[in-house]
C-alpha cells in the first residue's frame, strides 16, 4: 500500500466532505455546471442546508469542549503517569500530532511489515540508528502507533546522556522513553509492553554519511538477554531514509570533547545555517518489519554468552540485509 | 514461621510524632505487655495524651544498654531517625549525632541484649541514591550507583550499613528495615508537606520528578505489623502509582516556580541560613531524579496494600484546601463560563447573519 491509499483510509480522511456550494441559481431547464464530483466513493447526499449549518456548529463547540477539557485536565493534573513517567494523554494528543507532520509531509514514510508487530503482549523491537539526531526512533514509535490495529506505544530505551539534560530528559519520560539498562528493559517487556531499541547507540546516529547504511557494532548484547531472560520475541526492524536527514561530513572531535558530547556534528547545512541547520533533509522513508524471532525457548541460556552473541548477530545480519533490500527499492533518496 | 508477640517493646525517637504514634499503638494491643519509649528529649506538650500508656525513659542511646537488659526487651523499634535538621535542636549537627552516631549505640546495646527477638528500623527510599544512570523503578536488591548529596541519604546508607554488621553479628534477630518513601497523609509534617502547603512550590528547571508517597496511617499499619509478625528483610513501603512533580503542584492547586538548579540550591541554602526552611539537597535529589519503587515483595510478604499514592495525595489536599489558587473546581468553573461564552457569541452571530440573510 502507498502513503496516500494508506492516508486516504486515516480515520477522518475517508469520510471527510468539503462543503457543498449552494446550488446554481438556474438559468434555464439545463445545469449551467457538471455535478460535484463524489467525494471518496461516498454519495454526495444533501441534507437541509439549514440541519448541516447547525450540525458543523455543534462540531465546533464539540472541538471547543474538547479542548477546553484537554486544558483543564492538563491544569488540574487528573491525569494518568506511569511507573516510568509515561503520560499516554499528552503523547497521543500533543507529540504524536506533532510528529505526524514529519512523518507524512516531510519524510512520505512507507511501511511494510507491520502485521510482524506482535498484536499484544511483550515485544522487543530492534533497529538501526542513524541520523545524527534520533528522529529514526521518533518515527518509529509514530509508525507503530498509527499501523498496528491496537494503535501500539513504542517504549524506547535511551542513552543516559538523554536522562541528563534538562526538559529533554522530561520529554523522553513522557513520551515513554527510558533509560536503557537490563532492570527498566526487563521489567516493562514482563508488563507486555513493546519495547524498542537501537544497539548501535551513539556509534550509529554519529557515523559520517560515508558509512551510511554500514551497521555499527552491537555492543554487548546486553538487549538479546534481556529479551531471553523474559522469552520476548525479538522484532529486527531496518529504517531507511534517516541517513540521509542531517548528513554528517566530518565530526569535529575536540569541541564534541569540549561540550561532552559524542560527537559534534559538521553537515552541509550546520552549523552554517545556525537554526535553519537544524531542518532534516526532506528524504523519502522506508521502515521494514522483519519476522519476529522467538525466544520463550532460550530462557535458560540468557546468562550464555555464545546464544547471546549468536542471537545479536542474527538480528543484527537481518537488519542489514533487510537495509540493502530496501535501498535497492528507493534509487533516489529524495524522490517522492 | 509464626512466633508469639514480643511482650516488652522498646520504641526509639517517642518525641517525634511517628515515633510517639507507633508507641501509642502498639500500646493499644493487648498483646504487647509493655511499651518503653527511650528518648533524650522530653516529648512535646502535643504528643503527651498519645503517649499516657506508654512508659518513658529520658536517656541517650548510650544509656541503652543497661536498660533492654532491666527491662527484658524482646523487641526494639528505631524510629529515632530524623529526614531533615531541626533548627531548634541543635541543626545538621545534633541530626548526625542522633541518626549515626544514635544508631551505631542502640545497635551496638541491642547486640549485648539477650532477650533480643527483633528489631525494626525505619529506613528511607532515599537508601537508593540519585544518579541518572538509575532504573525507572527500584527494587529492594538494587544498589545505589552514586552517593546521594543529601544529608539524611548519606546518613541512610550509614543506618543500613550498621544494620548489615548487626545482622551478621546477631543472626537469630528477625531485622526488619522498612524504606520508607516520603509520608504524607492529612496530618503529616514533613518537610515535602510544608512545601506543598505553600501557595508556590519552588521546582527545578526542566525536571518533572516522578514522586511516590506513603500514607501515615499505612506506615504505621506496616510498622504495628513487623513487631507482632516476622518479616525479616528489607522492604520498600510506598503508595503504588506514580505523580509527576508538576501534576502533584497542579492537584494540590498550587503554582510551581520552576528555577535552575543552580539558583534553587543557592536560594534553599542561603534560605536555610537565615533559619527559613530546611529544604536540603535531599529535596533537590528528589526533584532532579525523582524516586519510584517496587512495592511487590511488601504487598507479598504482609499481605497489605498501602493506599495508592494518587489516594494518599488527596488526603492530604482535603486537609491543606486553605491555600489560594487554582484548584480543581475553580478550573471547572472558568471552563464552563468560557463555553457559555463561546455559545452566547455564536448564537448572537448565527442570529444576526440570519437576519442580514433575511432582509433583501
Amino acid at each position: 500500500m502507498s502513503q496516500h491509499e494508506y492516508r486516504d483510509m486515516l480515520p477522518g480522511h475517508a469520510d471527510f466532505t468539503l462543503p457543498k456550494p449552494a446550488a446554481p441559481a438556474k438559468v434555464n431547464g439545463r445545469r449551467p455546471i457538471p455535478e460535484v464530483p463524489q467525494m471518496n466513493g461516498h454519495p454526495a447526499d444533501s441534507p437541509e442546508p439549514a440541519e448541516e449549518k447547525k450540525d458543523q456548529v455543534d462540531i465546533w463547540d464539540q472541538r471547543v469542549a474538547n479542548g477546553l477539557a484537554f486544558l483543564r485536565r492538563r491544569l488540574a493534573g487528573a491525569y494518568e503517569v506511569d511507573d516510568f513517567g509515561f503520560d499516554k494523554e499528552l503523547t497521543d494528543a500533543v507529540f504524536h500530532p506533532l510528529l505526524r507532520l514529519l512523518y507524512h509531509d516531510w519524510f512520505r514514510t512507507e511501511v511494510y511489515g507491520v502485521e510482524n508487530v506482535p498484536a499484544d503482549g511483550g515485544g522487543l523491537v530492534v533497529g538501526n540508528h542513524s541520523g545524527t539526531v534520533a528522529l529514526d526512533a521518533l518515527m518509529l514509535s509514530v509508525a507503530i502507533h498509527d499501523r498496528t490495529p491496537a494503535a501500539r506505544h513504542l517504549r524506547l530505551l535511551g542513552a543516559d546522556l538523554v536522562f541528563r539534560v534538562p526538559f529533554l530528559s522530561e520529554l523522553a519520560r513522557k513520551s515513554g522513553a527510558t533509560v536503557a539498562c537490563n532492570p527498566d528493559a526487563e521489567r516493562l517487556m514482563s508488563g507486555g509492553q513493546l519495547v524498542g531499541v537501537f544497539p548501535e547507540g551513539f556509534k550509529g546516529i554519529g557515523k559520517r554519511f560515508a558509512d551510511r547504511y554500514k551497521l555499527q557494532r552491537f555492543g554487548r548484547g546486553g538487549f538479546v538477554s534481556a529479551a531471553l531472560r523474559t522469552g520476548t520475541p525479538i522484532v529486527p526492524v531496518a529504517i531507511v531514509g534517516a541517513e540521509e536527514t542531517y548528513p554528517i561530513l566530518a565530526d569535529v572531535k575536540p569541541l564534541a570533547r569540549l561540550l561532552g558530547l559524542p560527537y559534534f556534528p559538521l553537515t552541509p547545512t550546520f552549523p552554517w545555517l545556525g537554526p535553519l541547520g537544524l531542518v532534516p533533509l526532506p528524504s523519502k522513508w522506508l521502515i521494514q518489519f522483519c519476522p519476529p524471532i522467538p525466544t520463550s525457548h532460550l530462557t535458560e541460556h540468557a546468562d550464555d554468552p555464545m546464544v547471546v552473541y549468536n542471537l545479536a548477530d542474527q538480528v543484527r545480519e537481518t537488519i542489514q540485509a533487510t537495509l540493502l533490500e530496501l535501498l535497492e527499492k528507493r534509487p533516489d533518496p529524495f524522490g517522492i | 514461621m509464626v512466633t508469639s508477640p514480643p511482650r516488652v517493646v522498646v520504641v526509639t525517637g517517642v518525641s517525634r510524632p511517628l515515633g510517639a504514634r507507633v508507641a501509642a499503638r502498639l500500646a493499644a494491643d493487648p498483646r504487647i505487655e509493655r511499651v518503653v519509649g527511650l528518648d533524650p528529649h522530653e516529648p512535646p506538650p502535643a504528643l503527651r495524651a498519645e503517649l499516657e500508656d506508654v512508659e518513658l525513659i529520658r536517656a541517650d542511646p548510650r544509656a541503652a544498654s543497661g536498660a533492654f537488659t532491666d527491662l527484658g526487651a524482646e523487641a526494639v523499634v528505631h524510629m529515632a531517625v530524623s529526614s531533615s535538621p531541626d533548627a531548634q535542636h541543635g541543626g545538621r549537627q545534633a541530626m548526625k549525632e542522633q541518626n549515626v552516631i544514635g544508631t551505631m549505640q542502640l545497635l551496638a546495646a541491642a547486640q549485648g541484649a539477650p532477650g533480643l527477638r527483633k528489631l525494626v528500623v525505619r529506613s528511607s527510599t532515599g537508601a537508593y541514591g540519585a544518579s541518572f544512570r538509575d532504573p525507572a523503578v527500584f527494587t529492594e536488591d538494587t544498589e545505589p550507583r552514586a552517593v546521594p548529596r543529601g544529608s539524611f541519604a548519606r546518613d541512610i546508607l550509614d543506618i543500613e550499613g550498621y544494620v548489615r554488621g548487626f545482622r551478621r553479628r546477631r543472626p537469630e534477630v528477625t531485622a526488619t528495615v522498612l524504606r520508607f518513601a516520603p509520608f504524607i497523609g492529612s496530618d503529616a509534617h514533613t518537610t515535602l508537606t510544608r512545601l506543598f502547603a505553600q501557595p508556590f512550590v519552588p521546582t527545578v528547571f526542566g525536571r518533572d520528578a516522578r514522586l511516590q508517597f506513603v500514607h501515615v496511617d499505612d506506615a504505621l499499619e506496616i510498622l504495628h505489623r513487623s513487631v507482632i509478625e516476622d518479616h525479616p528483610g528489607t522492604f520498600n513501603v510506598a503508595g503504588a502509582g506514580v505523580l509527576a512533580l508538576s501534576q502533584a503542584v497542579r492537584r494540590a492547586g498550587r503554582i510551581a516556580v520552576p528555577l535552575p538548579e543552580g539558583t534553587l540550591s543557592t536560594a534553599l541554602a542561603v534560605a536555610r541560613n537565615v533559619g527559613l526552611g530546611q529544604i536540603g539537597l535531599d529535596q533537590i535529589d528528589l526533584f532532579v531524579h525523582g524516586r519510584v519503587v517496587d512495592t511487590t515483595k511488601l504487598v507479598r510478604e504482609f499481605g497489605f496494600t498501602p493506599r495508592d499514592t494518587a489516594a494518599a495525595f488527596d488526603d492530604f489536599i482535603a486537609a491543606h484546601a486553605n491555600g489560594f489558587s487554582l484548584t480543581a473546581d475553580r478550573l471547572a468553573a472558568a471552563e464552563q463560563a468560557i463555553l457559555d461564552g463561546v455559545r452566547r457569541a455564536r448564537a448572537a452571530i448565527s442570529e444576526k447573519a440570519s437576519v442580514g440573510g433575511d432582509a433583501p
